[in-house]
This record gives C-alpha cells, sequence and structure tokens, in this order.
C-alpha cells in the first residue's frame, strides 16, 4: 500500500517548517554572515571573504592548529566511546533477564542515566571521583595508585570515558535488548536441535537481527560524543590545560568567551558540515530499514 | 519493532519442531547473566548512592572524611532549597520553559507528523532529513546566533527563548517519533472514518489520537526529557530573571566556596521527575531515543 500523492498535506507540515526555519535557518544565516566578515568591535564588520576559512582549514596557523587539535581530540573521544560501549552494550544486552520481575527492575535502574540532566552527571562525577570526598577517588587513591583527575591529562580522559560509558552505554543495551526481543522463540529451539553452540547463536541468530538497531545505536552514540559539551565542561572545564577541550567546548570558548565571531562562525559552519555528512549516513541507514520493512510486509 | 534481516534457511532451520521455551538455550549461562546484570546495575547505582549520600550530610561531615552513609541525617540542603528563593526559583524556571517547548514540540509536530505518515507531496523526503539534521546539530554552533537573535526580539532572559531555542531539536524529535507511531497505525482506518462521515478534525481528535496515544506520551517525555537535560542554550539565553537550575548549580559551584551537600542535593532534586515517570516509558525508551525506528 503507497502512500497518496497529496500536495495540500504541506499546510500540515507549515506550522513545523515555520518554526524550525525561524531556530534553524536565521541563526545559520548569521552565522554564514559572521563567518566572512572581520570585526574590531563596535559593531564594525568588514569583508573577510573565506580568510577565515583558509586559517581553519590551514593546521600551520594558529587558529587552523587549534581547530584540529579539538578535532582530532573529539574524534578519539568518540572511536574509544564506541569500542567501549558497543561490546558492553550487547553484552549487557544479551545479560538482561528474560521474564520476571527482574526484567523492569532492570529497564528502570539501565534508563534512570540516561534521564539525569548533562550538568548533573557532569557533577555526580565530579564528586564521586575526588580524592578527597569521592568514593572512587578515595578508593583507587588508597589503593596506592596516584589518581587526580584536575591535574593529570590522562586521569581527566580516564574520568570522563567513565563517565561517558556511565551515562550512555544503557542505551546501546537497550537498543539490541529491543532488537533481540523480536527473536522469535523458534529461532532458539531450531538452533538447539541443530546443536548450534552458543557463539553459533550469537553470530547467526542474534547479531543479525540485531545488526540495524546497533547501526542506529553507534550513529546515535557516534553524532552525541561528537557534539559532547556539557558534561566534560562540569567535569574538567576542558582541562587539565586543553587536555579535554572538544570541539563544542573550544567552539563556545572562541565565541562566547572570546568574541571572536568570525572565527567561531567559521569553525561553526565546518562543524556543521561534518555533522551534516554523518546525518546524511544515518538518515539513508534509517530510511533504507524502513523501506524494507514496507517491502516485506506488503 | 521487528526488523527485516533474513535468516537465512542454511544457518537456522526454522521450521523444525517447536518444544522447550528459549531458556534452554540461555538456560546454563543463568549464573554469568546474572553477575554481569548485577555487577553492571552497580556501575550505574554507585555514583547515584554517592550523591543522594553526600546530600543528606552536613558539609563539615563530607569534608572530614569519608563515611558510607549520613551518620546523622540532615536535611537542611533539601530545606536550603525549597526556601531560598535563588534556588527554588530555578526549578520553576527550567519547569517553565521545559512545559511550554513540549506543548509547543507536540501541537507542532503533531498534523506534520500525519502528514509526513500518510502522503507524499513536494519534498516530503528532503523535509523530513533537513528535520533531522536539526535534531543533531550540535547546540555549541547555535548559542551565539541564538544570542543574538533572542535579544534582538526582546525574549532573552525569558522562558519563551529557551522554550522557542530548544524546538530546534525538540520539534523534529517530535515529528519523527510520532511519525513511527503513526505509521504503525493501518490506513484503512483513515478511509473508513471518511466513509462513515468524520471530518478531518473530528476524525484526528476523536478517532486516530486515542490510537496513538502512547506515541504521543512517549514523544512529550522526550521532549521534556531533552529540554529538561539541556544546559548550553539554556544558560546562553538567560541571565537572571529566567535562570535555569542547571545554571543555577554551575555557579554557586564557583561562587560559594564549594557547598558540595547543597550542589547534591540540588543534583538529587534535578533526577526525581525523569525518575517519577521511568517505569511509564521503560519499554520505550529504546524507541525514543532511535527516534520512534526501532
Amino acid at each position: 500500500m503507497t502512500k497518496t500523492l497529496n500536495n495540500k498535506a504541506w499546510l500540515l507540515v507549515l506550522p513545523v517548517f515555520l518554526i524550525v526555519a525561524f531556530s534553524a535557518v536565521l541563526p545559520l544565516m548569521t552565522v554564514v554572515n559572521y563567518s566572512v566578515q572581520d570585526t574590531f568591535g563596535n559593531n564594525q564588520f568588514f569583508w573577510n571573504g573565506v580568510g577565515w576559512f583558509q586559517e581553519l582549514l590551514d593546521p600551520s596557523t594558529d587558529l587552523g592548529g587549534r581547530f584540529f587539535d579539538s578535532l582530532w581530540r573529539t574524534l578519539l573521544f568518540s572511536a574509544i566511546i564506541l569500542l567501549i560501549e558497543v561490546p558492553l552494550g550487547i553484552a549487557v544486552a544479551l545479560a538482561m533477564p528474560r521474564e520476571g520481575w527482574t526484567v523492569a527492575l532492570s529497564l528502570v535502574l539501565m534508563a534512570l542515566p540516561l534521564l539525569i540532566p548533562w550538568n548533573v552527571v557532569g557533577t555526580i562525577w565530579q564528586v564521586f571521583a575526588r580524592g578527597d570526598i569521592g568514593l572512587l577517588g578515595w578508593v583507587v587513591n588508597h589503593l596506592g595508585i596516584d589518581y587526580n583527575y584536575t591535574g593529570d591529562p590522562l586521569d581527566a580522559w580516564i574520568t570522563i570515558v567513565v563517565m561517558d560509558v556511565w551515562h550512555w552505554t544503557s542505551l546501546v543495551a537497550l537498543l539490541c535488548y529491543a532488537g533481540l526481543k523480536s527473536i522469535p522463540d523458534a529461532y532458539y529451539q531450531a538452533a538447539r536441535i541443530d546443536g548450534a553452540s552458543r557463539w553459533a547463536v550469537f553470530r547467526t541468530i542474534q547479531l543479525p537481527k540485531m545488526r540495524r538497531v546497533l547501526l542506529i545505536a553507534v550513529l546515535l552514540r557516534f553524532m552525541d560524543s561528537f557534539m559532547i559539551y556539557t558534561e566534560p565542561f562540569v567535569l574538567t572545564g576542558g582541562g587539565p590545560g586543553n587536555a579535554t577541550t572538544f570541539l563544542s567546548i573550544d567552539l563556545v570558548k572562541l565565541a562566547l568567551g572570546q568574541f571572536d565571531l568570525g572565527k567561531a562562525a567559521a569553525m561553526s559552519l565546518v562543524y556543521n558540515l561534518i555533522i551534516l555528512a554523518i546525518c546524511w549516513v544515518f538518515y539513508t541507514i534509517m530510511t533504507h530499514g524502513d523501506a524494507r520493512k514496507e517491502g516485506v510486509e506488503a | 519493532m521487528t526488523d527485516s534481516v533474513a535468516i537465512r534457511p542454511s544457518d537456522v532451520k526454522a521450521s523444525a519442531a517447536p518444544l522447550a521455551a528459549n531458556k534452554a538455550v540461555a538456560g546454563p549461562r543463568v549464573n554469568g547473566r546474572v553477575i554481569v546484570m548485577t555487577l553492571y546495575l552497580l556501575f550505574l547505582m554507585l555514583p547515584i548512592y554517592w550523591l543522594v549520600n553526600m546530600s543528606l550530610k552536613t558539609n563539615t561531615e563530607i569534608t572530614s572524611g569519608l563515611t558510607l552513609w549520613p551518620q546523622n541525617i540532615t536535611f537542611d540542603n533539601y530545606i536550603t532549597i525549597f526556601t531560598d528563593r535563588s534556588w527554588y526559583s530555578g526549578y520553576i524556571n527550567s519547569l517553565t520553559y521545559v512545559l511550554i517547548n513540549t506543548v509547543l514540540s507536540i501541537s507542532f509536530a503533531l498534523p506534520a507528523a500525519y502528514a509526513f505518515s500518510r502522503y507524499r507531496f513536494l519534498g516530503d523526503k528532503h523535509l523530513f532529513f533537513w528535520l533531522l539534521t536539526n535534531r543533531m546539530a550540535p547546540p555549541a554552533v547555535f548559542a551565539l546566533p541564538f544570542f543574538n537573535l533572542y535579544s534582538a526580539i526582546g525574549l532573552f532572559d525569558t522562558p519563551w527563548a529557551v522554550a522557542l531555542a530548544h524546538c530546534l531539536f525538540n520539534v523534529p524529535l517530535a515529528v519523527w517519533i510520532l511519525e513511527g507511531f503513526m505509521s504503525g497505525v493501518p490506513r484503512e482506518i483513515d478511509e473508513t472514518a471518511a466513509i462513515d462521515g468524520y471530518s478531518f478534525p473530528r476524525f484526528f481528535v476523536k478517532i486516530f489520537m486515542p490510537l496513538i496515544a502512547s506515541g504521543v506520551g512517549v514523544a512529550a517525555f522526550f521532549c521534556f526529557m531533552f529540554s529538561w537535560v539541556e544546559l548550553l542554550l539554556a544558560r546562553t539565553l538567560t541571565s537572571v530573571a529566567a535562570k535555569p537550575i542547571s545554571a543555577t548549580m554551575t555557579r554557586t559551584v564557583s561562587a560559594s566556596g564549594m557547598d558540595w551537600g547543597l550542589l547534591a542535593a540540588a543534583g538529587v532534586l534535578t533526577i526525581i521527575p525523569g525518575a517519577l515517570v521511568i517505569w511509564f516509558v521503560r519499554n520505550y525508551i529504546a524507541k525514543g531515543f532511535a527516534l520512534g525506528r526501532v
């Protein structure tokens, strides 16, 4: 069954179109405007053409060096996050109870970190990881390990990664669990009759069934970790030094801290283009899955 | 809920006789699974336990040494928050813009989601994609232009500024989630109602809305949540009058010489709205985060 062609449907979409255009297109035009100008305060602007972009994309300049540092730092962070959270999420999804009251309990407890305001997530770990008053920091220090996330870059990174794992692994797990739930019992029975090993069941039944949700999970986690701002901002403020200054934090420093409008705008646009490209991959996968589902149902 | 990845017949003979339940495959692993699950849940709960623990202590007890539970339980921190205007107004401000935003997002998104799920129209796919890009847009990019925009139209430091700014990601989110739920309702229902003489608005409110009630609930919950957890835009667009609780918390940390107990209590109180509704949405969490596509 196909959707009917009806251009009057635009009337239903118009309000959304207008409000999102107001909140997205208008500000982006401002950004484009700033990105080609230079200002020395007093609302005096001078045409600068593609100057900021040239500087930004050239790693030998101050701005470019700073941008690429933050970019690699952010990409490294996203990579670490995915490498830890995806396998752990799958493991937790497989370990989820299948029936009884423990299912609801596990779901509720797992979802809790996802619903905590991001700045509070930062606060929780800021307190929890402190050497003097935090349980984690205190225990680690008393095990004889020198650990101080405000002074040592590596410790800061470890803390942020553990915090993100704590915050978001449940999302991967819940998505995988939704995929696992859709597997009919008959598949498992068949596998048992065939004498399939646990690993074979995972490889040939569970993993293929989780493929699509897993893709969604990977993309969501990538996007969100690529845009991470609040949690590290609260926990470390981008420090020590610049060790945890991710792209978002750097951008906000540049735009609202130093009011370097032209540079910040150029950086915003490049950042946005990267996001747009990943978004397109995400959309293709999402809608490709939908189309196939409709094809099967028809 | 299902997806369409086909299991090749050579891998699994799905037609085999159905005998015992799924348990049999998982059976011998139960212990391993319980251990993994228990450890994971412990890991999730420990930091929260520590926050609650600290919120019930006095500052002297917090700084004087590590205690696993409060020696003298005190509710002073909570009392301070509920009686000091600079604290509780933060919660009121946050709730105000979050509620405005939720109502706005859902009412804008409902008709649009219906259009996307039922009709093809000029540019529908592009529009749907464009909405998604805004859900994914980094707030850091928008902080500065929003600041200029809302200052220019005189909404700066009002709940409306934050509520409208959060529409940037919440309207697309609501459209995607609602579209997912609406596509699950067979189109025959629309046609039958039309034949029965229902006008479109009456059909939408009387017949269609009850069918997607859970979808509306889930979409509203996620709009509420994403607006509630956001800090960057909320902080940038307010200064005094509409300052959200998240901003109140960050300022107090740096200004008042680390009042840990108070900070912890404020944190615990921000978790409560999520914790209250979690039970009702527990089966929809994955669906909501995946924009209705699971």
